[in-house]
C-alpha cells in the first residue's frame, strides 16, 4: 500500500491505496465521485476524461499513485459551489448535446481542454479535438454545436 | 366570480431542452455501477477463450483459497436456476438450452464458465485468473454459409445441419411475377454483424433479503418489467417480491432489450451468500457477450418490366444466429421479410429465412432490428434495377411508390401501412438538395475524372411496437398520471427511456393537456415497485405507444377534474370547459386546476358518483404499427488514389408523423444516421474461423468518431399517424434504416463509370481501393 495526497475539485485527500489501483477507481470508489465513467478501460473512449494538473487525462489508464501530489478536476468540480452551471455544462444542456449521458462527463471535460487550447475553434478543429471521445447516441452534431456555443460564451 | 384566464402557450412541438439533463451534466446521475450498498461484494466471470471447446475439468481450489475471495461457482452449482429465456417462437424452432453458466461445453468466445465473488473487483479478477480449466478445443464454425455446408462442424452436436429454423412467407404470386418479367436483377447482399456498443456496458447489482424473501435487482436494461417477470421465473421467486430497477441506463440500442445470464447469476449469488453483489461488464466482455446485430446474407432477385414497373421481390435470407437464442433472436429476420416491399406497390414477394447456428455470440435486436437489412435490400435492388434499365433512381421510385390515396395500404408482405405521401417527401428532398443541378454537376465532375456519386434511399419502416398479437410479450404500453393535492403532476410510464428524453416530451404532453407549468410535471420510469407494469423501450415505441397511453390517462384526469370543477362552481357536469389550467363555466366563473386537485383530496365536495383523489392509469393497445418513412440523399466523392469516401452532403427528409419536441427528434435522427453510416462505412464484427472475435476492442471495431461524421441537414414532411391520438410515428430507428442504402447507392453511383454495380458494407477505403484496381482492369479489358 502507498499513501497518496491529492487535491480533487479543490478538496485535499490523503489515502492509502494499492499501487495497482486505477485513478478512476480511486475517484469513484475511494472518494465517491461517480461522475467520471469507465467506458472501455483502454483509453479509447474518453468517458473517463478528467483534468490532472490542468491537462486532460484518461483516468482509466493512470494509476492513483501516479496522481500523488496532483491537482485533479472532475465533472463534479465544474459548477460553482452555489450550483451555477459552468458555461460548457449550460451549452451541452441548451444544445441537447447528450442523450444517455454516459459519455457526457468526459465530453464536457475534453471540451474544456479544447477551448483552453483554442478559444475559437472551427468545426473541423472541434471534431479533431473530440477525436479521443466516443459517443454512441448523438452522432456528434449537437456536441459540435455545444462546443461552439460554449466558445461564444467565453468558456 | 368571473376570472380572466390567460391563454397558455402550447409546449408540444417546441424545442424544449431536457429536464433529465441537470443530473447528467453535473456527474450526479446514478448508473448501475454507481449503486453502493453496505457489505457489497463484487463478481468477475471466467469466460471461454475458445470458439468451441469441451470442458474436461475445472479446478477452482486456488481461486477459492485466495484471500478476499468469498465464493466461486461453476456450471455444476447453478442447475437450479432457470436457463436464459427466448420469448420468440417459430414453427419447428430448435431452442438449445442456454444455462447461465456453461456445463461441459462452451459454444462461443466469452461464454460464461465460472463466477468469482470477492471483497473487491481487483481480487475477483485475480480469482478468475487462478481458475484452472482443462480445455479440449473442438472445431468451430462462424460463417453462416459455411455452417450450412455439408460436413461443417456442428455448433450443437444434436443438430448437425446447424439449422435452427426455416421460415417461409409468400405474398401474391412470385412465379407469375418472374413469368411476366422483362428484366430480373439478382444480387447477394451482406448486412454484416454489428456490435451495438452502448457507452455504458451492462451491469447488475442483486440484493436478496431472506427475511422478506425479497430481491432487488438493479440492471442496465430497456425492459424492467419483462426482465423482472423472467428473472423471477429463473430464480423461482414471487414476481411481486422482485423489485427491478433500471436506473440511469447509458444507452442500449436494442442490446439491453434482453435478459442475460449474468442477471440471474447475480440473483443466485446474492441468495447463496445473503449479501448484495455487483457485476460490471468490461468493454471486452461487452464486445464478446452482449448481443450483436444484423448478420445477414441475403440473396435477392427483383422482377420488373423494362419501363421500371417492379413486379416482385424474392429473398433467401441466411441469418447468422450465433450459438443460442437470446430474447428475440429468431424473430428478428422475420421483420426483414415484413419490410421487404419497402414503400412500393408491387404485389408479389417470396421469402425464405434460414436461421443458422454459429460459434458466435447471439445476434438479436440492434437499432432497426431486421428493418435496416430489409431496407438495404429493397433500396439497393431498386437502384440496381434502375441502372440495369437505364432509368434515373428517383424516377424509378416515383413510378413504384404506393400513392397518397392508397392508404391504408396493404403491402405484399401483409402489413397495412397507416399513412403517407411518399412522393411529396421525395419531392421535398430532391428540391432541397437541387437534384437536377447535382446531376449536372456530376456530369461535369465525371468529365474532370472525379468519382462523384449521388445516392437516394426512400426508406420505410414499421415501428411503434406494436399490436400485442404481433409481439412476443405484449405490445401495449401503460401510463399513470398522479395529480398531487397541490396540483403537481407525476407521470409514471411503463416505457423505460434511456436517453430518448421522455422525461421531457411526456412532461410537455401532460403540461399541455392539464394546463400546468412544465416544471410542475415529473416523469418516473424504470422501477417496478413505483411504476405499473409496462413493456419498455424499443422499436421506436415510446411516443407512439407510451405517449398514447399517457394521452388517454390525461383525458381521464381531465374528465374527473371537470366534474370536480363543475361541482365547485355549482353547475352541471357538461357546463364547464377545462382549458389553460382553469375549469370555467358558461358565466366565466372558474377554478384553477390546482384548486380542483386540492378539493379532490380534501374530500368534502365530491361529485355524485365520483370519488376522492385524482389519479388515472391506462393501458393502451395499438391497433397497428406506425410507419415512418423518408428520403435520405447522400452526395459523395471517392478519392481515386486512396479509396477514401468523402461525404459532401447528407440530407434527411423524414416523415415521422407529428413531432412532440423537434430538438429531441434531431438528436435521435443524428444518432441513428451515425449508426447507419457506421455500418455502411466502418463497423464490422469479425470472427475468424476458430471463433475468435478479432474486432473485439475499440481499436479494431471502428465506431464513428466526431471527425468521421458529416454535417447532417434535416427536414420533415408531416403525415400524422391515424393509429394513435398523438399522430406520432417514431424516430428512434429512422436514421439507421434510411442511411445505409443511401450511402452505398451514392458510392456505387460514384464508381459506376468503372463498372461497379454493388459493394457490400462496410465500404472501407481499403475495400474501395481494391475494387477500383479490379474495375480499372475490367475497364481496360473492355
Amino acid at each position: 500500500m502507498r499513501t497518496i495526497n491529492v487535491s480533487v475539485n479543490g478538496k485535499q485527500y490523503s489515502h492509502e491505496v494499492e499501487p495497482r489501483m486505477l485513478l478512476i477507481h480511486y475517484l469513484r470508489e475511494v472518494i465517491g465521485l461517480t461522475g467520471t465513467h469507465m467506458g472501455c478501460e483502454t483509453s479509447l473512449c474518453g468517458a473517463c476524461t478528467i483534468e490532472v494538473d490542468g491537462k486532460a487525462v484518461k483516468s482509466c489508464t493512470m494509476f492513483a499513485v501516479q496522481a500523488d501530489g496532483a491537482k485533479i478536476l472532475t465533472v463534479e468540480g465544474l459548477a460553482a459551489p452555489d450550483g451555477t452551471l459552468h458555461p460548457i455544462q449550460e451549452a451541452y444542456w441548451t444544445e441537447h448535446a447528450l442523450q444517455c449521458g454516459f459519455c457526457t462527463p468526459g465530453m464536457i471535460m475534453i471540451t474544456k481542454q479544447i477551448l483552453e487550447r483554442n478559444p475559437n475553434p472551427t468545426e473541423h478543429e472541434i471534431r479533431e479535438g473530440l477525436d479521443g471521445n466516443l459517443c454512441r447516441c448523438t452522432g456528434y452534431q449537437h456536441i459540435v454545436n455545444a462546443v461552439r456555443t460554449a466558445a461564444k460564451a467565453g468558456a | 366570480m368571473t376570472t380572466t384566464v390567460t391563454k397558455l402557450e402550447k409546449l408540444v412541438g417546441k424545442r424544449i431542452k431536457r429536464k433529465e439533463d441537470p443530473r447528467l451534466i453535473t456527474g450526479t446521475a446514478t448508473y448501475v455501477e454507481d449503486v453502493k450498498l453496505p457489505e457489497l461484494l463484487h463478481a468477475a466471470i471466467l469466460r471461454s477463450p475458445h470458439g468451441a471447446a469441451n470442458i474436461k475439468s475445472i479446478d477452482i481450489s486456488k481461486a477459492a483459497a485466495l484471500p478476499g475471495v468469498v465464493a466461486v461457482y461453476t456450471g455444476a452449482d447453478i442447475l437450479g436456476v432457470g436457463s436464459v429465456v427466448c420469448a420468440a417462437d417459430l414453427p419447428g424452432l430448435r431452442k438449445p438450452v442456454h444455462h447461465i453458466l456453461a456445463q461441459d461445453r462452451t459454444y462461443f468466445v466469452g461464454h460464461a464458465v465460472a463466477v468469482v465473488v470477492a471483497k473487491d473487483r481487483y481480487v475477483a479478477a485475480d480469482g478468475v485468473d487462478l481458475i484452472e480449466v482443462d480445455w479440449q478445443p473442438t472445431q468451430a464454425v462462424t460463417d453462416p454459409e459455411k455452417a450450412l455446408a455439408a460436413g461443417a462442424p456442428a455448433v450443437h452436436p444434436e443438430w448437425p445441419d446447424n439449422t435452427a429454423f426455416i421460415h417461409n412467407q409468400e405474398g401474391g404470386d412470385m412465379a407469375q411475377a418472374f413469368a411476366d418479367a422483362e428484366v430480373v436483377v439478382k444480387q447477394r447482399i451482406v448486412s454484416q454483424r454489428l456490435i451495438p456498443n452502448p457507452m455504458e456496458t451492462r451491469g447488475v447489482v442483486a440484493d436478496w433479503k431472506q427475511a422478506d424473501k425479497a430481491m432487488t435487482i438493479w440492471t442496465s436494461t430497456q425492459i424492467p418489467h419483462l426482465a423482472r417477470s423472467i428473472l423471477a421465473g429463473q430464480l423461482g421467486l414471487d414476481e411481486n417480491r422482485v423489485r427491478l430497477i433500471a436506473p440511469e441506463v447509458g444507452g442500449g440500442f436494442g442490446s439491453k432489450l434482453n435478459v442475460y445470464p449474468e442477471e440471474a447469476l447475480m440473483g443466485f449469488v446474492s441468495m447463496k451468500l445473503q449479501k448484495p453483489v455487483k457485476w460490471i461488464e468490461s468493454r471486452r466482455e461487452n464486445f464478446q457477450t452482449t448481443i450483436h446485430g444484423r448478420g445477414h446474407v441475403d440473396y435477392l432477385e427483383i422482377a420488373a418490366k423494362r419501363d421500371g414497373t417492379i413486379l416482385g421481390l424474392k429473398l433467401k435470407l441466411i441469418q447468422d444466429l450465433g450459438a443460442y437464442h437470446q430474447l428475440l433472436t429468431p424473430a428478428i429476420p422475420t421483420l426483414s421479410v415484413l419490410m421487404m416491399p419497402g414503400l412500393y406497390k408491387f404485389r408479389n414477394i417470396s421469402a425464405q429465412v434460414i436461421g443458422v447456428f454459429t460459434n458466435a455470440v447471439p445476434t438479436d435486436a440492434y437499432r432497426g432490428a431486421g428493418r435496416p437489412e430489409a431496407t438495404h435490400g429493397i433500396e439497393r435492388m431498386v437502384d440496381m434495377l434502375a441502372a440495369e434499365i437505364g432509368m434515373d433512381p428517383a424516377e424509378i421510385r416515383y413510378k413504384n411508390f404506393a400513392g397518397k390515396d392508397d392508404f391504408p395500404f396493404l403491402t405484399a408482405a401483409g402489413l397495412t401501412y397507416d399513412s403517407g405521401d411518399y412522393a411529396a417527401t421525395l419531392d421535398k428532398a430532391l428540391e432541397m438538395i437541387d437534384y437536377k443541378g447535382l446531376r449536372e454537376q456530376q456530369v461535369q465532375a465525371r468529365a474532370e475524372g472525379k468519382l462523384m456519386g449521388i445516392g437516394i434511399s426512400t426508406y420505410g419502416e414499421l415501428c411503434g411496437f406494436g399490436p400485442s398479437p404481433a409481439t412476443p410479450a405484449g405490445g401495449w404500453e401503460s401510463a399513470t398520471v398522479k395529480v398531487e393535492p397541490s396540483g403537481k403532476v407525476t407521470v409514471m410510464t411503463g416505457c423505460s427511456p434511456h436517453g430518448q428524453g421522455q422525461e421531457t416530451s411526456f412532461a410537455q404532453i401532460a403540461a399541455d393537456e392539464l394546463g400546468v407549468p412544465l416544471d410542475d410535471v415529473i416523469v418516473l420510469h424504470g422501477d417496478t415497485s413505483i411504476v405499473q407494469y409496462g413493456i419498455g423501450t424499443f422499436g421506436s415505441r415510446n411516443t407512439a405507444v407510451g405517449g398514447a397511453a399517457l394521452f388517454y390517462a390525461l383525458q381521464d384526469i381531465r374528465e374527473k377534474a371537470k366534474r370536480f370543477g363543475a361541482k365547485m362552481l355549482g353547475v352541471e357536469d357538461g357546463e364547464v370547459v377545462l382549458a389553460d389550467g382553469h375549469c370555467t363555466d358558461s358565466n366565466g366563473n372558474s377554478v384553477t386546476f390546482q384548486q380542483i386537485a386540492g378539493a379532490a383530496y380534501r374530500g368534502i365536495v365530491i361529485p355524485t358518483g365520483s370519488e376522492p383523489g385524482l389519479v388515472a392509469t391506462r393501458f393502451w393497445e395499438p391497433s397497428n404499427f406506425a410507419y415512418p418513412y423518408g428520403a435520405h440523399i447522400i452526395v459523395s466523392e471517392v478519392d481515386k488514389e486512396t479509396g477514401q469516401i468523402e461525404i459532401k452532403r447528407y440530407l434527411a427528409v423524414d416523415d415521422i408523423g407529428n413531432i412532440i419536441n423537434p430538438l429531441l427528434v434531431d438528436g435521435q435522427l443524428h444518432g441513428g444516421v451515425a449508426q447507419g453510416l457506421g455500418q455502411a462505412l466502418w463497423e464490422h464484427g469479425v470472427y475468424d474461423d476458430d471463433g475468435q472475435l478479432v474486432s473485439g476492442t475499440f481499436m479494431d471495431y471502428a465506431m464513428p468518431r466526431a471527425r468521421m461524421m458529416p454535417w447532417i441537414e434535416s427536414a420533415h414532411t408531416i403525415t400524422p399517424s391515424p393509429v394513435n391520438p398523438l399522430g406520432a410515428k417514431g424516430v428512434g430507428e429512422a436514421g439507421t434504416i434510411g442511411s445505409t442504402p443511401a450511402m452505398v447507392n451514392s458510392v456505387v453511383d460514384a464508381l459506376a463509370p468503372l463498372g461497379v454495380r454493388h459493394i457490400d458494407m462496410p465500404m472501407t477505403a481499403g475495400k474501395i481501393w481494391k475494387l477500383m484496381q479490379d474495375s480499372s482492369i475490367q475497364e481496360k479489358k473492355a
